[in-house]
């Protein structure tokens, strides 16, 4: 190392330790920690392949009579129904919102602003069971207890801060000469929103969306509250026979919906680019 | 109003939140001083504090409370310790394993928390893998479902992406030639992450265990399934407040000093370490 001082460039380069470079022991600790978060998902979707009456992995060869009886099981079948018709919904519902409200945010100041802004994210702080009993109060005051409007207006709420943290991200930094272009030459401010501006926001609309429609797809917490009988969605259908009983039935719609996320994901990367959706360069 | 273009292009979204986000919370907090009694039910129009003395003398809520912060705590501190580390480790890979392994570590994230939680009964159940192995070792059976322990597993599982998005934004910040010259000027690889990494990446660490600390706290799924029926924590007694004892001021009660309590423990916690770090600046 005598000589570096002379020439910084290659300096790491004598020393022991490259920055930047993992020891033996550190990508053990990334391996272990990849496979704890592997694990649970992992085996959800072993155990649904097996051919045997509990729950135990398939010893005996492999078999879809499970992910069968999901699809003969009327109850999982009408809340997936309930669930992806909730998640369509809503999903564009809050995009609907969260569109207009992310060009006000980005594009003007006025007094309140910041406290709009909080207030359209606190759906991410305030916690969903919080806002659980509280809508179950208010939709049994107005006497919408169950319904599914009621439902998806609950949904549209918890997942717009999704939409709007991608919103407001493609539009922060939005070149806006083009827009200038198109209302100098007569395009009325609506033409240029639907022909300039939403396209060149799209992937992060269209990015929200999916987001939102994860999101609501998923959800628990909210919806044991405000839903009935006739509007359980499939998380909260699986949480309350997962408490009753516990058979491969279970391990096979938690598959289908390890699965269906895995397609979601998919798609939300070409879209959007996934790394850009988790990370979130908009915090 | 001088200018109405912002209002009203934000006016939708508005009105959803103000009439389901803002009026119900508002409804919540007057239904938690309402009266209440087994056979007529909640007293509309009759005040009293009885929901929050009972919550604030009875053992088997303040019992309840503490188990939760407790466990919210624990969950915390081990997403810190694993997540840091993990994020740091991740930071410093090749591509394209940098990728693919960070969405390995957050993807889980857009899954169902009832789909892992269940994933982790499979695992930590009296016949499940983890006691499978055991007893292979001739460990014998550990009783891990239905514990603080199960509950903390499978929270530290879902709260980690938690930690490691904000750890792992922040590290992407961190100017690489400023380890290069610690490096150089010999320091050890430990007192580099002691005094450069760790101190750049403290906002991340701290966003993050709020993030993790609320969400734990207030967490639902997890406890109801891996905690089972006799272990409850604060979001097991609200749902059993409001749909077996149909008690709906007691539970309204109970969830806003989770709220409150929650918002004290995040302020406090965050002004405390935003003052030592101020400090440590200079």
């Amino acid at each position: 190392m005598s000589t570096t001082a002379t020439s910084p460039a290659q300096a790491p380069s004598g020393s022991g330790r490259i920055p930047g470079k993992n020891g033996p022991l550190a990508l053990l600790f990334n391996a272990l920690v990849v496979s704890f978060m592997l694990a649970p998902l992992l085996i959800v979707c072993v155990v649904a392949f097996t051919p045997e009456n509990t729950l135990t992995l398939p010893r005996h060869g492999l078999s879809l009579r499970w992910f069968k009886a999901v699809f003969e099981h009327p109850d999982f079948v009408s809340s997936f129904w309930n669930s992806l018709w909730l998640a369509l919904g809503s999903a564009t519902l809050s995009t609907v919102l969260a569109v207009p409200a992310g060009l006000a945010l980005t594009r003007y100041t006025f007094r309140g602003r910041e406290l709009i802004n909080a207030l359209f994210l606190s759906p991410l702080i305030i916690p969903h069971l919080v806002l659980g009993v509280a809508l179950l109060r208010l939709s049994s005051l107005v006497g919408a207890a169950g319904s599914f409007g009621f439902l998806l207006l609950a949904h549209a709420l918890v997942v717009t801060p999704y939409v709007l943290r991608l919103v407001l991200a493609s539009l922060v930094g939005f070149d806006r000469s083009i827009e200038q272009a198109a209302l100098s030459l007569g395009a009325s401010p609506w033409r240029s929103f639907v022909r300039v501006t939403l396209p060149m926001i799209l992937p992060g609309v269209s990015g929200g969306w999916l987001l939102a429609f994860i999101n609501s797809f998923d959800e628990v917490t909210l919806s044991i509250f405000v839903t009935s009988p006739s509007t359980v969605t499939l998380p909260v259908r699986m949480y309350m026979y997962a408490t009753e009983s516990i058979d491969p039935l279970m391990a096979a719609v938690s598959a289908l919906m390890v699965g269906l996320t895995a397609v979601a994901m998919l798609v939300l990367d070409r879209l959007y680019g996934l790394d850009k959706v988790l990370v979130g360069g908009h915090r | 109003m001088k200018k109405p273009i912002p209002w009203l292009l934000s006016a939708p979204a508005l009105c959803l939140f103000a009439t389901l986000l803002i009026t119900p919370l508002l409804l919540t907090a007057v239904l938690s001083f309402n009266g209440f009694d087994y056979a007529t039910g909640v007293k509309e129009g009759e005040y009293t504090l009885a929901q929050y003395t009972h919550l604030f003398s009875d053992s088997y809520y303040l019992g309840i409370f503490w188990r939760t912060f407790w466990v919210a705590g624990l969950t915390t501190l081990i997403c810190m310790v694993v997540g840091a580390p993990q994020a740091y480790v991740l930071s410093r890979m090749g591509s394209p394993w940098r990728s693919i392994l960070l969405l390995v570590v957050l993807a889980p994230l857009l899954v169902s928390v009832v789909v892992r939680a269940f994933g982790w009964s499979m695992l930590l159940g009296p016949e499940g893998l983890i006691n499978q192995a055991l007893m292979a070792l001739g460990l014998g059976r550990v009783k891990l479902l239905y514990t603080e322990a199960a509950v903390v597993i499978a929270l530290v599982h879902v709260m980690l992406p938690f930690m490691v998005i904000p750890v792992w934004t922040s590290l992407q910040k961190l100017d690489p030639s400023v380890e290069h010259a610690a490096a150089s000027l010999q320091a050890s690889p430990f007192s580099i992450v002691r005094r450069i990494v760790l101190p750049q990446v403290m906002p991340g660490i701290l966003s993050g265990s709020l993030i993790v600390f609320g969400l734990s706290a207030s967490s639902f799924a997890i406890p109801g399934l891996l905690g089972g029926r006799r272990l409850k924590m604060v979001a097991t007694i609200v749902y059993d407040e409001y749909l077996h004892e149909l008690n709906w001021p007691q539970g309204a009660a109970v969830a806003l000093t989770l709220l409150v309590a929650n918002l004290i423990v995040m302020l406090s916690y965050n002004r405390l370490v935003e003052r030592r770090y101020q400090k440590a600046l200079g």
